[in-house]
């Protein structure tokens, strides 16, 4: 153990000079960020810019060619597949929303909740109260009471959104990554949207992927924008938005 | 334990399993009791035409539980119905003894022609029934298994693994045709005297080998409710759903794949090891990839993802083979199976019962809000609502 | 020894008379006096007679020693004529070669044993060694040198001698070199020489006689010997090896012409076809139309019945594409499982079809003139229709390459393939591109069933037996790439071969069926795999 990991013990989360290129494209290229406990963080960045890839290398989905993802300081993501990632307390919610369309609304949830994930445990698994609370809980946090008994595929794409939220509260995770939760929502949606993550914060790390810059501002936050697979910026919105080089990514040259 | 069993049996599993029970009662009673030419005596040649159907029923309960509700297409599940055909023709070869052609007391017929000196050892131990009986499950569980744990490991799905199945079957089937794999080489393994000491060919045997293929039906047909209506079931089919969503929410999605395939395969070696003793005969061709396809275009017309579906479309699409291929029409059944397998998948996608029960939805849904709302007052007692949910 | 003892003293005269069998004048009596000696049925008798003939310089000679050799010679005992039965079944008289009738009930074949089978096969070799054929006279160097007898040195040597065309004399010197070898009272020099010449002939045949030497050499000659032994056996074993790749080759060439249709229709468009052989199928069937309506027809542009067959084939198994694609495929893109369904009924009812039409059996198609025959290559022998092939297939495979990166309806089927709604929206119709698509790998299934009738059975299963192996290919070249499908076809093509002697043919192709799936299980996406978040997709 060197310095460095002493420093990183502090963070929940931690990425150091990461590189990833898919047959020559370099789609991250030295990526360094570290989120602390209890933070909620934002991340900007134009298309290709690599947001999607930094989540699908914190989730296991894709490994880094070279440098280090920790979780909690001790943990190397690198090494663990999506499931044990998961296992540890990592969320994820995709850009596109992703729910069980041929289950209901509950069952989603209900699979959702972070219990014995065996084969011996499902096949011999039996609700508890406890699990239908969390569930009540969850329903009523996503306002989706009323359509608990209807498939998720019949679901209107906000309602898939915030299921796929109600998903990752279930799963009741130490950090949750969320990938463009507002797209394709109502401003009113949106406003909710911002106002549930911000519940969720009060005792979870978040990082937001999100091009709504609104719906940033809303959530009043740290920002990082990415740029070509690495940082360009950090800072409040407004330090970030005023930035030239962000302006010049974002605008073009 | 005992909630496994009793959320498994909704009305119509339970119409489904007294219907097959029922069958398995009193069909071998009228062949047995009343008297030949009686218009309610069943034909023995029928009896064991529909043990057939029975067996070929329990391989499409097999197909559908991982078809059907984890999106695995095993084109390849013909290889473990063989494979417990051969455990069970192995027993059967060994029961012959010195009745054979060549009168050898150990070396069945095709060895002694072969001039094999000896058993070969994978033969020892198949001349007890309840060796061959835990062959007919291992054997085909094992290679499911072996294969299943290399495959979902490396997470080669959807068509991938429906042609590695298929080679995976190809394969066997070249083996199977060598004389020096022992067992029979072209010609497999027929001339089977007796079972447990009973003539194969009595009509008392045959019906209690009708029987018990009723018998394993329902067993099969319990097995998978329990697996489907459990909390595994719904991974299963959010597995088929969102496999990548599965994982991120934790589940080892390579293991219940693993878990399923397994049970699928020795559930097929039970209906191949049923199959043989009534057909009278295990050679190689139980191998040929084609025949996998077919079983699997008996669940597709059934209904993949419904379990009646499955035997239903199993028993339909064989009285049709039955029909058609003993008539003058015979050169016609190849036009009609392929057009089942164009027609089923383009116009009837969910198959017979899925697309009944699609209609019922609307009604059902009906019923269901009326129920649900007598339920949530319920709810408090732990009453589980799968039953109601399906 | 004493055998040995006995064949040299028989061997002596008889070596001398033909020497002056070549230079005296043919005479008359010795020789009709030798036939009839047949009819005695006995071997000492049998032998004397066929020195004495062979060494007769008489014309018939020849017909005489080779009927004998095939059982064609029948004596009848009483009168002592003895009859040649012709390979046409005609009978002649032996001596005269006048035609008889029949040949009377009391004659009977003129016995043989092992020993006589020797000098009768040495007699050949001395009698066809001056043949004008140079042909034939190879063919004569060659049975003296697999019989080596020391009788027929001076023969050997005189023919050297005269001998003009190059081959022949290497032929004949490899024969002397043999005879020399095997000869007891031979110099070590010259025996050194043999081997050194044997050697440089380096087959099969010059190791069976370098092993065949006898233990008690003297050191020098039997370290030469075994020298050249180790030098032709690791050379055969490179023409081995060498013929291993070219069969090897050969069928890389077949799976390749298999699955390349395949590699569109399933790598580019990711349509999983399994009537994909009954294309193959019918292009072969389109090949045999077509024969049959030449032979009846023009039996005169027979040669050119595949250059009419194949742009047929592919336009009949494309258009036949195009309607599949119209009328099941196009509603069935996204549910790849169905896909494989639905085109596995196809494939039923399309060989159901055929059998229908055609019959169930094997039907005959021949090949043209300039694809019959074979050539050789040092110790390996490459047929024609081989090569074609292999030529053929990377033509079509080298034509698709620039199909796809120069025409515009390869611009557009890669645009459709990588991303179907922004090509749509470029204003590409992508369901004619669809259409299309499909229809040239169908084609080019219809144009691999061409060339595969030419090699295999024409029969309704002939497809079939291609589509597990071209899937194979298709699946460990990596998806979505002809270069990949081109090394795929090629190593396991290869690796089939080099597996066959070692495993016998069917274990060999388990074993591949098994290295693959477990290939599969490590690079799921095959060899040439594309990576990054689009292939999730």
């Amino acid at each position: 153990m060197n310095v460095m990991d002493i420093r990183a013990t502090s963070a929940l989360l931690y990425l150091d000079g990461v590189h990833v290129s898919f047959d020559g494209f370099h789609a991250i290229n030295n990526l360094s960020l570290t989120l602390a406990p209890g933070e909620m963080r934002a991340i900007i960045g134009p298309n290709g810019a690599g947001k999607t890839t930094m989540m699908d290398i914190i989730t296991g989905k894709t490994k880094p060619d070279e440098g280090e993802v920790l979780f909690d300081g001790v943990t190397d993501l690198t090494r663990l597949d999506e499931t044990s990632i998961a296992e540890l307390g990592i969320g994820r919610k995709f850009q596109k929303p992703t729910v069980f369309e041929s289950h209901t609304v509950e069952d989603n949830l209900l699979l959702a909740l972070n219990v014995d994930h065996s084969v011996k445990g499902t096949l011999f698994w039996r609700k508890s109260r406890n699990e239908t609370e969390r569930i009540e809980r969850v329903l009523d946090t996503i306002r989706l009471t009323s359509a608990r008994r209807r498939l998720a595929g019949n679901l209107s794409h906000g309602q898939k959104q915030w299921l796929e939220i109600g998903m990752l509260l279930a799963q009741d995770p130490k950090l949750l990554l969320v990938d463009e939760p507002v797209a394709g929502m109502t401003d009113v949606e949106t406003q909710q949207t911002a106002e549930l993550l911000k519940q969720i914060n009060q005792d979870k790390t978040v990082m937001v992927v999100e091009h709504d810059m609104a719906f940033v501002r809303e959530l009043g936050v740290k920002v990082t924008c990415l740029h070509e697979g690495s940082v360009l910026a950090e800072g409040t919105i407004d330090q970030v938005s005023s930035n030239e080089r962000v302006i010049e990514v974002y605008l073009g040259r | 334990m005992a909630h496994v069993l009793t959320r498994s049996l909704d009305r119509s599993a339970t119409v489904f399993v007294f219907v097959v029970a029922a069958l398995g009662v009193l069909i071998p009673l009228s062949n047995l009791l009343l008297p030949a030419g009686s218009p309610l005596q069943v034909p023995t040649y029928l009896v064991a035409l529909f043990g057939k159907y029975a067996c070929y029923a329990i391989l499409a309960l097999a197909i559908d539980l991982i078809w059907g509700y984890c999106g695995i297409l095993s084109l390849g599940h013909g290889a473990f119905f063989a494979l417990g055909g051969y455990a069970m023709g192995m027993y059967l070869m060994r029961q012959i003894g010195s009745r054979g052609v060549y009168g050898n007391p150990i070396l069945p017929d095709f060895m002694v022609f072969l001039n094999y000196p000896k058993l070969p050892w994978y033969w020892n131990g198949f001349d007890m029934f309840w060796f061959a009986a835990l062959m007919v499950i291992l054997a085909p569980g094992l290679l499911a298994f072996c294969f299943g744990w290399l495959a979902f490991r490396s997470r080669v799905t959807g068509v991938y693994l429906s042609i590695i199945t298929q080679a995976m079957t190809y394969a066997l089937l070249l083996g199977f045709f060598r004389n020096d794999f022992g067992f029979g080489g072209n010609n497999g393994l027929t001339d089977f005297k007796d079972i447990l000491g009973f003539n194969v060919q009595a009509d008392g045997t045959r019906a209690a080998l009708f029987a018990l293929s009723c018998l394993g039906l329902i067993t099969g047909f319990l097995i998978c409710r329990a697996v489907v209506t459990s909390k595994l079931g719904k991974v299963l089919i959010a597995v088929r759903d969102a496999e990548s969503r599965t994982r991120f929410l934790g589940y080892r999605v390579e293991s219940y794949k693993l878990f399923v395939f397994t049970l699928s395969a020795c559930m097929a070696g039970v209906a191949g090891a049923l199959y043989v003793p009534q057909v009278g005969i295990i050679n190689p061709s139980e191998f040929a990839p084609g025949n996998s396809i077919e079983a699997v275009i008996w669940v597709a017309v059934g209904g993949r993802g419904t379990l009646i579906g499955a035997a239903l479309g199993a028993v339909l699409v064989n009285y049709a083979k039955t029909f058609f291929t003993s008539g003058s029409l015979a050169p016609y059944w190849l036009f009609m199976l392929g057009a089942m397998f164009i027609l089923v998948t383009l116009l009837l996608p969910k198959g017979i019962i899925g697309t009944l029960n699609a209609w019922w939805e609307p009604w059902k849904a009906q019923r269901l809000t009326v129920a649900a709302n007598v339920i949530s007052a319920a709810r408090e007692d732990g009453i589980s609502e799968s039953g109601m949910a399906e | 020894m004493l055998t040995r003892f006995c064949r040299k003293i028989r061997a002596l005269p008889f070596a001398a008379l033909l020497i002056f069998a070549s230079v005296l004048p043919v005479m008359a009596g010795p020789f009709e006096d030798a036939v009839a000696k047949f009819a005695n049925d006995e071997f000492t008798d049998t032998d004397e007679a066929i020195a004495t003939i062979t060494t007769s310089g008489n014309p018939r000679a020849y017909a005489i020693v080779s009927a004998l050799q095939d059982g064609r010679l029948s004596a009848d005992p009483d009168t002592k004529k003895v009859y040649i039965t012709q390979s046409d079944g005609k009978n002649s008289d032996a001596s005269t070669g006048a035609p008889v009738a029949s040949i009377p009930d009391s004659a009977a074949p003129v016995r043989l044993n092992n020993r006589l089978r020797r000098t009768v096969e040495a007699a050949l070799g001395a009698l066809t060694l001056q043949s004008p054929d140079p042909a034939k006279r190879i063919q004569a160097a060659q049975s003296v040198f697999k019989a080596h007898d020391e009788a027929m040195l001076p023969a050997v040597d005189s023919a050297l001698q005269k001998e003009t065309n190059k081959s022949a004399k290497l032929a004949f010197s490899e024969a002397r070199a043999a005879i020399l070898l095997f000869k007891e009272d031979a110099t070590d020099a010259e025996k050194l020489e043999a081997i050194a010449t044997i050697k440089a002939r380096g087959d099969q045949e010059a190791l069976a006689l370098l092993v065949g030497l006898s233990g008690e050499q003297p050191p020098a000659i039997a370290r030469a010997a075994a020298n050249a032994t180790a030098s032709i056996q690791s050379n055969l074993a490179m023409w081995s090896a060498v013929q291993n790749a070219w069969y090897g080759m050969s069928l890389g060439s077949v799976l390749l012409l298999a699955a390349i249709g395949l590699a569109i229709t399933f790598g580019v468009m990711g349509v999983i076809n399994m009537a994909h052989g009954e294309m193959v199928m019918i292009g072969a069937y389109v090949t045999f139309v077509v024969q049959e309506t030449i032979r009846t027809s023009y039996p005169g542009l027979f040669d050119y019945s595949l250059l009419v067959a194949v742009p047929l084939a592919f336009i009949v198994a494309g258009a036949i594409g195009i309607v599949i694609e119209r009328s099941i495929i196009r509603f069935l893109y996204g549910r790849p499982l169905e896909t494989l369904l639905a085109t596995w009924g196809l494939s039923l009812v399309l060989q159901q079809a055929v059998r229908t039409i055609f019959g169930p059996n094997n039907r005959e198609v021949g090949n043209p003139s300039w694809m019959s025959g074979a050539f050789e290559i040092g110790q390996i022998t490459i047929t024609y229709n081989r090569l074609w092939i292999l030529c053929f297939t990377l033509a079509v495979f080298a034509l698709l390459l620039a199909m796809l990166r120069y025409t515009s309806l390869g611009l557009e089927m890669r645009a459709v393939t990588q991303n179907r709604r922004m090509a749509a929206s470029m204003g590409i119709a992508t369901s004619r591109v669809d259409a299309l698509t499909f229809g040239l790998g169908s084609g080019i299934a219809g144009i691999a069933g061409v060339a595969l009738s030419q090699i295999d059975n024409v029969s309704p299963n002939l497809g079939q037996s291609y589509i597990i192996d071209s899937f194979m290919v298709v699946v460990f070249g990596g998806v979505g790439n002809l270069w990949g499908t081109l090394v795929g076809a090629f190593t396991l093509g290869i690796a089939n071969k080099f597996m066959e002697p070692v495993a016998g043919a069917v274990l060999g192709k388990i074993a591949i069926l098994v290295l693959i799936i477990f290939f599969i299980q490590k690079r799921p996406r095959g060899l040439f795999a594309l990576k990054g978040r689009a292939v999730e997709a």
